[in-house]
């Protein structure tokens, strides 16, 4: 199989890479070359984060052709990240908007009731919404029916570097909904991050697991090829695995005459 | 070597010989104070639960009690329990700094990466109505006592802007009688258009004067507790509302039901036993965020300053070390919590401490009152200024310091935040 031809598709807008890149977390100067090495066409930059002055402007520091996603970070519901979100348009950073709404600023859980609230008016107010959400399918399913245009369960809470602690929940995701499915927060390593591509994700947001790398554009790299490899296991359909007592010689279904 | 206690009652020749007499009456007589503990009328109760438990952990904490292997114990937990906490601010920890500062770092980068974020604070007004024997600006000391109007509050607003600030703190004395909630107020509305985040630091107010604030564009509001040490409180805070210790104790809690999205903490280090002030402070921060989880929480570590009248006034035991550790031992125990050190400090000390656990320094600080035209420009205006709360220590202009900052590897940030 050609892998050039496997795209991920989000809101009309098709994409080669499958590394979303965080931005909050790092030296802007570094920014350019983490997206370089990452082979990365999305980033995310919070919306709070943008609007400043002319001073040191993260805008500026984020290279042409390089799709926004602004996000919601601050937002305590679904009506403080609607707010956001329209200054997000008005500061001309597209009609991408990751959703976080977040009530509790020790582990940064998001609010799976107050995302579908947003995703709802923000999509219908034509933005391409990508929620953030704990990985919940019957939310999964609300989310799909509020327009959202791929959703984003969390692997382990933000900034913990734990991955796939939800691994069971995003699977079942993955196989349920007809979305693309983006692992977000978590993923602390390029391992964690192949293991979801191989599960079948769609993509793999990451921002602390650069940040706290010794070099960053060198993590950035090391993801990227992570990324690619799970995605290609996926394509090409994973192997079994041999369990003991899985493949006997006398096949339980030796009785059948027909 | 034992330091000598400090020497905070200066007498100062312009008091007349009726306020003298009272103000020695206040220090020598215990009888003439009014009870601290007690509410006055009109200081809202809330009846809050949170109190208790904080004191309670500070009364029974016995630090001497922790040994190397409670501290190797705390440093290796995933999640750094009270008791871990206890361990940490112990005696016992401070061979293990190394290992504390190590393990901070690594918790401050996985919640707040390499940022480190910039403010400055902006005096309106140094009157103030209280007698706390160790501050700039109580009653008794003579100073230049200054308010500024309006005009003159927006003309420091421009020259702070001017510079690149966007975040402020807004401080006044504690007087409610020279600077009214709504002088503050009107001073807030104006700070919204210059500054993209106001936060305040005034005297402690009922929650329905926290939202009046809320909605003139103020989203984080700083209480200093000072001491912990409620008998301790009572001998350094003789006379005025601040004296009433509860309800301080309480003011984070009313800011919240207010609407405000942030409140910060802080024990000025060195008032009392640092240890168990520390703990306190902590404890406070933890058991509000459990209350109201939504809640943006940071912790100041301020340690005691000279005064004009009084350059002798000192942290006692409080060293660079000491400090050190209290702030790992935060970071380690909260390490979602936003973390300050002031100018009080050194530019070398506040240099390193970003490098492991703070995660906000304040430059271009004046403490005094409507200098910021001189200060930040060398221009020798003849305009009248009125006298600091306390001598700072670094005094880094906005260039200076987000310079130093990228020259550490970190990013400052100017803002991060929306009023919504």
């Amino acid at each position: 199989m050609n892998t050039n031809d496997d795209k991920l598709i989000i809101g009309g807008h098709e994409f080669q890479s499958r590394f979303i890149l965080g931005s909050g977390k790092y030296s802007l100067n570094l920014i350019e070359a983490v997206v370089k090495d990452a082979g990365a066409e999305m980033i995310t930059l919070a919306v709070r984060r943008a609007n400043t002055k002319e001073h040191e402007n993260i805008l500026d520091y984020i290279p042409e052709g390089v799709t926004l996603i602004p996000n919601t970070s601050g937002a305590r519901n679904a009506e403080e990240a609607v707010r956001i979100a329209r200054l997000a348009r008005e500061l001309g950073c597209g009609d991408f908007i990751k959703v976080e709404i977040m009530r509790d600023t020790k582990y940064l859980l998001p609010d799976n009731e107050e995302t579908i609230k947003a995703t709802k008016i923000l999509a219908d107010e034509g933005f391409i919404v990508l929620p953030y959400m704990y990985p919940d399918l019957n939310v999964a399913r609300d989310l799909v029916e509020a327009g959202a245009a791929a959703i984003m369960p969390l692997a382990s809470p933000i900034g913990s570097n734990k991955g796939l602690a939800t691994k069971e929940f995003i699977q079942i995701l993955i196989h349920e909904i007809d979305l693309p499915i983006i692992v977000d927060a978590g993923i602390g390593a390029p391992s964690q991050a192949c293991e979801a591509m191989e599960m079948g994700a769609a993509a793999i947001m990451a921002n602390t697991a650069l940040a706290t790398a010794g070099d960053l554009p060198l993590m950035a790299s090391a993801f990227k090829d992570a990324i690619a490899a799970g995605r290609k296991a996926y394509l090409s359909g994973l192997g079994r695995v041999l369990v003991r007592g899985a493949s006997a010689s006398d096949p339980l279904t030796g009785f059948l005459r027909d | 070597m034992e330091q000598q206690e400090n020497q905070f009652l200066i007498d100062s020749e312009f008091l007349t010989p009726k306020a003298l007499a009272k103000k020695h009456e206040l220090e020598t007589n215990p009888e003439s104070r009014v009870n601290h503990m007690e509410y006055l009328p009109g200081m809202e109760n809330i009846h809050s639960d949170i109190c208790g438990k904080v004191m309670s952990e500070m009364e029974e904490y016995d630090y001497e009690q922790y040994t190397a292997k409670d501290v190797r114990a705390a440093l290796q937990h995933d999640v750094c329990t009270i008791d871990d906490f206890k361990a940490l601010l112990s005696p016992a920890a401070q061979p293990f700094l190394e290992e504390m500062a190590q393990k901070a770092r690594m918790e401050t980068r996985k919640h707040f990466g390499n940022n480190v974020y910039i403010f400055t604070p902006l005096y309106i007004a140094n009157y103030c109505e209280n007698y706390c024997v160790y501050c700039g600006f109580n009653c008794y000391n003579h100073i230049h006592r200054m308010k500024l109007n309006r005009e003159q509050i927006e003309h420091e607003m421009k020259v702070i802007a001017d510079s690149g600030m966007e975040e402020i703190l807004i401080l006044t004395g504690e007087s409610r009688a020279q600077s009214s909630v709504e002088y503050i107020g009107e001073a807030c509305k104006l700070a919204r258009k210059y500054f993209k985040n106001v936060g305040i630091e005034i005297y402690p107010i009922n929650s329905d004067e926290y939202r009046y604030l809320h909605e003139c564009g103020v989203d984080y509001v700083t209480v200093f507790q000072e001491t912990y040490d409620t008998d301790k409180y009572e001998t350094l805070h003789l006379m005025g509302h601040k004296r009433i210790w509860p309800y301080r104790f309480d003011a984070q809690e009313r800011a919240l039901m207010g609407g405000m999205r942030g409140v910060a903490f802080s024990a000025l280090l060195g008032l009392s036993n640092f240890r168990k002030d520390a703990l306190a402070t902590g404890l406070h921060a933890y058991y509000i965020q459990r209350k109201y989880p939504h809640a943006e929480i940071s912790l100041s570590c301020p340690r005691l300053r000279p005064i004009i009248n009084n350059d002798k006034i000192h942290p006692l035991d409080v060293h660079e070390t000491q400090l050190c550790q209290i702030i790992c031992a935060y970071r380690i125990f909260l390490p979602f919590a936003g973390i300050t050190v002031s100018s009080r400090e050194s530019a070398s000390f506040r240099n390193g401490i970003v490098k492991i656990a703070a995660t906000k320094v304040s430059a271009g600080v004046s403490t005094g009152i409507g200098d910021h035209e001189n200060k930040y420009t060398g221009k020798e205006n003849k305009v009248e200024a009125g006298d600091e709360q306390f001598e700072i220590e670094d005094g880094r202009n906005i260039q200076s310091m987000y310079k130093d900052i990228e020259d550490e590897g970190l990013q400052p940030v100017l803002n991060d935040y929306l009023y919504v």
